[in-house]
């Protein structure tokens, strides 16, 4: 309780406008709880990094969000920037990418593997780009209006392989891609969605460390722009510390700490969870920090 | 009641039928994951040699046992069906292993053509007529001129498929080759790096399922006493909604999915019109699948993201 | 096959191939010596009996031996040498030559299609062209329109369909039904079938396209089968195993008729001779523009959101899902477009035959179009239609082998092999090629070159 308490002192403003907010979230399947009373706060325009040892939970609360899977209990709020707001344990998956505007990637990557990057890309705005074919029927009659909407998405999609680096390898099937480059392009992908939320699934996960520095520099562009929130997790601590404003870990499906990165790294629980120290022992620490803050401050 | 007791007989025997040659679909499916097309036309070639054989012993070489020739037939149709499916496996579907998932089931689907047609060819495209064997009957129950009974045959086809089903399950679960072929089930690449011969018990277990396919020939002349080479299609469509309904890749599941269409397909022949039999039997599996898409005892698939 | 490369591969003894030979000849003894050896046949009791024909096993069991032995020590060992040789790069021309073929086959064909009839009664007269333009030109343009209408569904979503001949079923049975009962015409009937088996691919698609794998195929399959039983035995409606016949023929937009005894009928009009070769003509440009229809809207949609939508759920239905694709629909129009064309072809067919009964839509018609798709290279348009044209025009000219009688003797009936070569020819094409003729696919949408994706990165669905 007391690593709470601590980092209640300081500030929190990722709770003053919060683009997502977990609340009392449990997923159960059949006898085991994967994620349990999980409650925390996203907020806008943030990084925000969820950590924890390997089978916390952690790729289930991002199924949970993306829909993949449905809550046994609890809420998810998501809230625009333009203030409308979405239940998204109540939305089929690719309603929430499309209304509510989450965007995702995956742990082992998902691209579409035969098709070129670019592809690629244009089928993650499929649905604007449906709207402008007139669901099909303008664009079979070979409409201009769709031509025109085609140019703008192209041009959508360039941006983003710029963004990436990727831009060479346009027109080469994304199968071909090394490693760190489909990671890229699957966040790529994710972000020709137009998201207000993108969730990332361990984006650094096999990089070597100049991919890894690579990925912290779009991460932290992608902020800059303003308009995606970025929830992230990370295995990777020079990720997770460099770049995040806000960190939360889970242990076994429950939150064990929630603060600024400097606080969750001095946060005894964190590092008994991490490096497997018994109960008792994380007590015995926690009474020695609680005497030495309050020996610190009178 | 009558009604109902004779449907019930006649719907287990059916079902023992469907569910021997299902145990081949979903054997085959478990172990490398393909839809085998022709095993229904294995499952008429077997007919068509336990037709042969027993015609040799009874007529050319004079065995008057019924029992000892049916016997003789039997083991003799097992062996030379399951060298069959050994040599069909080796031809057509190994080469494509691992490579494009929808090129064996067109390899497979090209196979069933070619058993019907080269059966059709080489022994004549008219029905293939045996004189009645074991055409006694029991009456079990009988009211209002309505008898319900059961015959030698039946019993036989019972018999039969309890004491194979039972050896068979002693030799999936208990023996070597069982083990070798859930390890193959669950990996196959991991099997062959623990020395498991990948390619001796996917073989192995074609002449399996081509064995058991064989059992169900022979029992399947028995009980019609009439072969024909399109003879194939039917029951190895049935067989494989059977292998399905049970949830495909589990053994008991397919027994158990062959006694149910049997049941089905007689009881709707009973009691209401036998022109939609296979109709119902059809209706059913796409029911269960869209509701329980695993099928009755299959391990459901897990959605993994 | 794969034990030839282990046990006695490109060095094996020549020793090791003959007993391997032996070991095959013993295997074919065992399948071949029953079954071709002992031929069963009903005296005139009505009795089975054996006759036996140890030559013709002899023969066969020797050409397995022959076999077996020229592939283990000549064949194999050439083709692995073959493999192993470094293939020097194509070289400048190559490359430019095969791209000229590329883009040049297309037009090429479709010329030679349109004037196809017109050549044919150039060099046979309308008589002798009759056969060339009907059972193989239409038979033929059939199987392209529903490779390419099922090319929607299995090659582009991925969904394996192996019950697409209920849309055929449902095409033919709506003119045939609709034409025979109220006399409406073709040109009325044809967009009505094609809606009628869209809605039968919308309402059978909606349950099951949650289905994954060969659930969906078996499915599929089902209710083709369901479909054929009904028709089979709703016998008030469709006249049961019967079937329907004198179907109207379609007449030329209206203005002329095919049938003989109209008085508008096409070769009265102009004067000509009497000859059915005017109907089958035209007949035959109207496959062909339906057939390129089908082709263009194929084409067209593929460059469209729902074209890529499909491909990319053939490649990962749920990153599609994570990018907002209502995937449901999306798998719905795949499969309601396929059955439209499906139904196009059938109500033509319905037209061409004059006659319709359940017979025509058995699981083989269904196994053969997806074995055309298969074959052709899934997704690739012109492969679908090479495809057709080898399988179904290289079995009707199997019926031409009437010369063989000469060899094997009158008894000899050739056609009877068609089928069993058809079978082998699906068989060992699928063995030489598994991804089909054509397996590359070209990109539907380029930044700066339009390069084709090799067939090994491009996933077959799990549909």
């Amino acid at each position: 309780m007391s690593s709470v308490l601590s980092s209640e002192q300081t500030p929190r403003p990722w709770t003053a406008d919060p683009v997502l907010t977990v609340e009392h979230v449990q997923m159960r399947f059949g006898g085991l709880v994967a994620v349990n009373d999980l409650s925390f706060e996203v907020g806008r325009g943030d990084i925000t990094a969820l950590i924890g040892p390997n089978g916390a939970g952690k790729t289930t609360v991002f199924n949970c969000i993306t829909g993949f899977y449905k809550p046994t209990q609890g809420m998810l709020l998501l809230k625009h920037a333009a203030g409308d707001t979405f239940l998204l344990e109540r939305m089929p998956d690719f309603r929430i990418s499309a209304k509510a505007k989450v965007a995702r990637t995956f742990q082992n990557i998902r691209l579409f593997s035969g098709m070129t990057l670019l592809e690629n890309l244009l089928v993650a705005q499929h649905n604007r780009l449906m709207l402008a074919s007139g669901m099909t029927i303008l664009g079979v009659l070979g409409m201009p209006s769709y031509k025109r909407a085609e140019k703008e998405s192209i041009e959508t999609a360039k941006f983003w392989l710029d963004k990436t680096g990727l831009t060479a390898r346009a027109d080469d099937p994304a199968g071909d891609l090394p490693y760190g480059a489909q990671r890229r392009l699957e966040i790529a992908r994710a972000m020709c969605t137009g998201p207000e939320l993108l969730c990332l699934d361990e984006p650094a996960a096999g990089l070597n460390p100049r991919e890894s520095a690579e990925l912290n520099t779009l991460l932290l562009d992608i902020r800059q722009m303003g308009k995606t929130s970025i929830l992230l997790i990370e295995h990777d601590m020079s990720v997770v510390m460099e770049i995040s404003d806000h960190v939360v870990v889970l242990e076994y499906g429950v939150k064990i700490s929630d603060g600024t990165p400097s606080e969750v790294r001095n946060d005894p629980r964190v590092i008994a969870a991490y490096l497997g120290v018994d109960d008792e022992e994380v007590e015995k620490v926690e009474e020695q920090l609680d005497e030495l803050t309050e020996g610190a401050t009178p | 009641m009558e009604i109902f007791l004779q449907q019930l007989i006649n719907g287990i025997t059916l079902g023992s039928i469907y569910g021997l040659i299902a145990i081949g679909y979903t054997m085959v499916f478990g172990i490398i994951g393909m839809v085998n097309f022709a095993h229904g036309d294995v499952f008429m070639v077997s007919a068509f040699i336990a037709m042969i054989f027993f015609l040799l012993f009874t007529t050319v070489l004079g065995v008057s046992s019924v029992i000892m020739a049916l016997i003789a037939v039997m083991i003799i149709a097992m062996v030379l069906t399951g060298l069959l499916n050994w040599a069909i496996e080796r031809v057509a579907y190994r080469p494509l292993r691992g490579s494009f998932r929808l090129a064996p089931l067109i390899s497979a689907i090209g196979m069933s053509i070619v058993l019907s047609n080269f059966i059709q060819v080489a022994q004549g495209p008219r029905n293939k007529p045996l004189p009645p064997v074991l055409s006694g009957t029991i009456t079990l129950m009988e009211r209002n001129n309505f008898a319900a009974t059961i015959s030698y045959k039946q019993i036989l086809i019972w018999v039969v498929t309890a004491v194979l089903l039972a050896g068979f399950w002693y030799v999936v679960q208990k023996t070597p080759l069982g083990r070798a072929q859930r390890a193959c089930e669950q990996d196959r690449k991991m099997a062959a790096l623990l020395g498991v011969n990948v390619d001796r018990t996917i073989s192995l277990t074609f002449v399996m399922g081509a064995a058991l396919a064989a059992v169900a020939g022979t029992l399947y002349l028995t009980y019609y006493g009439v072969v024909n080479f399109s003879d194939g299609f039917t029951p190895g469509v049935k067989a494989f909604t059977a292998a399905v309904l049970g949830g495909i890749g589990s053994l008991p599941g397919a027994v158990l999915g062959g006694l149910l269409i049997g049941l089905i397909e007689t009881f709707w022949s009973g009691y209401f019109s036998i022109d939609y039999k296979d109709v119902a039997a059809f209706s059913i599996l796409a029911i269960v699948l869209i509701f329980m898409p695993q099928g009755l005892l299959g391990r459901p698939e897990v959605e993994k993201v | 096959m794969a034990t030839a490369k282990t046990t006695s591969g490109p060095g094996g003894s020549i020793a090791g191939a003959a007993r391997d030979a032996i070991l095959a000849g013993v295997v074919a003894l065992g399948i071949f010596g029953p079954l071709v050896g002992l031929k069963t046949e009903q005296n005139m009791q009505n009795e089975l009996v054996i006759t036996t024909r140890w030559g013709l096993v002899a023969i066969i069991v020797g050409i397995v031996i022959a076999g077996r032995f020229l592939l283990t020590t000549t064949i194999w060992p050439a083709m692995t040498r073959n493999k192993l040789r470094d293939k020097p790069p194509a070289t400048a021309g190559e490359v430019a030559f095969r791209a000229r073929l590329a883009r040049w086959f297309a037009p090429t064909g479709l010329v030679f299609l349109f004037i196809y009839p017109a050549l044919m009664v150039y060099f046979l007269g309308f008589q002798g062209s009759l056969k060339w333009v009907d059972n193989f030109g239409i038979q033929i343009l059939i199987y392209v329109m529903l490779g390419w209408g099922l090319n929607i569904v299995v090659g582009l979503a991925g969904l394996l369909d192996l019950g697409y001949v209920a849309f055929y079923a449902v095409g033919a049975y709506s003119y045939a039904l609709l034409a025979t009962h109220f006399g409406l015409s073709f040109w009325l009937l044809l967009p009505m079938a094609g809606i009628l088996a869209a809605m039968w691919g919308i309402m059978l698609g909606f349950p099951v396209l949650r289905l994954r794998g060969d659930y969906l195929a078996i499915v599929t399959l089902a209710f083709g089968e369901i479909i054929r039983l009904v028709l089979i035995n709703f016998r008030e409606l469709t006249n049961g195993s019967a079937g329907i016949s004198s179907i109207p023929k379609i007449t030329f937009f209206g203005i002329y008729s095919f049938d003989v005894s109209a008085p508008n009928n096409f070769a009265k009009v102009w004067g000509l001779a009497m000859s059915s070769a005017y109907y089958k003509i035209f007949l035959y440009y109207l496959i062909l523009l339906l057939a390129l229809l089908t082709a263009f809207v194929t084409l067209r949609l593929r460059k469209l959101p729902v074209g890529r939508a499909w491909e990319a759920l053939r490649e990962d239905e749920i990153a599609c899902r994570s990018l907002g694709i209502n995937t449901t629909n999306t798998k719905l129009t795949a499969f309601a477009l396929g059955a439209m064309f499906g139904g196009f072809a059938g109500s033509f067919f319905a037209a061409r035959q004059g006659f319709v009964s359940p017979e025509s839509f058995t699981f083989m018609e269904s196994a053969v179009i997806v074995a055309i798709v298969v074959l052709g290279g899934m997704g690739s348009m012109i492969g679908v239609a090479l495809a057709a044209v080898a399988m179904i025009g290289g079995t009707e000219l199997l019926r031409e082998l009437d010369f063989l009688k000469a060899v094997f003797g009158e008894g000899f009936d050739p056609d009877q092999f068609r089928m069993l070569i058809f079978g082998l020819a699906m068989v060992l094409v699928m063995i030489w090629k598994p991804r089909g003729f054509v397996s590359a696919r070209e990109p539907t949408v380029f930044l700066t070159e339009r390069k084709s994706i090799s067939s090994s990165l491009v996933k077959e669905g799990h549909g």
